[in-house]
């Protein structure tokens, strides 16, 4: 048998079910959480990968090309905004981040 | 063409685990090294989609400058590991079914409102580049959006760099320029004092001290 779109776009589904469950699980960790969102991320870009290939459109590939600008910029601050939770407060558990009562 | 099936088994199945383990590694330092397999794994799948421009740009950007990026920030951080993990596993069976919700519901969606679309897949000859057609959309038609991308990517990096840089209140550094500035005006200062003073006389002294 050969290769559906299905496939890859299960493959995509099932990537993104499990960022889905590290978001819900790893609540505590900032860094895990950061992760997840890039596997979140990955899993949507795989699904624009796949329709790119098996409808024969390029603009699929390009706006993987755009996220992967976003998504990389998005991590970069961040990472940088974790440094400086970091510096301040010599902890990045979620459950401390309190200060905005929110 | 028989072996296609077979490696995109063996790359969704490692990309697959690799994504679980990110997910219940104990160690973010693991945790960032199986998101490095992911993401190559992914690479690979695309260049099974013969998107071999993108996948090379995963490899390079992603593993090459973002996951790199992550393993320093998380070993610079130091986290701590013991105590964050109570109650792990007693949500993990929520946690599951809801994942499981999740991949169901998208894949039948997906499934019923693609099916089978490897009949219509269009032939891509073999002298076609993959890098040169996204190129040539990139340059001609997306041209504009790919300046603000880059625009994107600049305040990204002025933002990191703001928000880590500091200025420390302890440091004896010397900067260079002021020290070859300086003239022997700034430095010596001559006060017009004459070479003898006359002296206080003693005795009103002690009596202004006695009394």
């Amino acid at each position: 048998m050969s290769l559906t779109l299905g496939h890859f776009l299960s493959v995509g589904a099932i990537l993104f079910a499990l960022s889905v469950v590290g978001i819900f699980l790893n609540r505590k960790n900032l860094i895990v959480l950061l992760m997840a969102i890039e596997l979140m991320l990955l899993a949507v870009n795989m699904n624009f990968v796949a329709f790119s290939h098996y409808l024969g459109d390029l603009h699929g590939q390009v706006f993987v090309f755009f996220i992967l600008t976003v998504a990389a910029a998005e991590s970069a601050i961040g990472l940088a905004i974790l440094v400086l939770l970091f510096r301040n407060r010599s902890s990045i558990s979620v459950e401390e981040l309190n200060t905005l009562k929110g | 063409m028989d072996y296609q099936p077979g490696f995109f088994y063996l790359f969704a199945a490692l990309l697959l685990f690799a994504a679980f383990r990110v997910i219940t590694s104990r160690n973010p330092v693991h945790a960032v090294l199986y998101l490095m397999l992911s993401f190559s794994q992914a690479a690979a799948l695309w260049l099974l989609l013969k998107a071999e421009f993108l996948g090379l740009t995963l490899v390079l950007v992603y593993l090459g400058a973002v996951m790199v990026l992550f393993l320093f920030v998380v070993m610079m951080l130091d986290i701590r590991l013991d105590g964050d993990r109570w109650g792990f596993w007693q949500h993990f069976p929520l946690a599951a079914a809801l994942g499981g919700v999740v991949a169901v519901e998208i894949i039948a969606v997906l499934w019923v409102g693609f099916p089978n679309m490897a009949a219509q897949a269009a032939p891509v000859a073999s002298d076609v580049s993959n890098t040169k057609q996204l190129g040539l959309l990139l340059y001609t038609e997306y041209l504009y959006p790919i300046q603000v991308a880059a625009v994107i990517l600049l305040v990204a990096m002025i933002a990191a760099i703001a928000l880590t840089l500091r200025q420390r209140k302890d440091t004896k550094t010397i900067n260079p320029g002021e020290q070859v500035r300086v003239r022997a005006a700034d430095r010596l200062v001559v006060l017009p004092l004459a070479a003898t003073q006359k002296a206080a006389p003693a005795a009103e002294q002690t009596e202004e001290g006695k009394a």
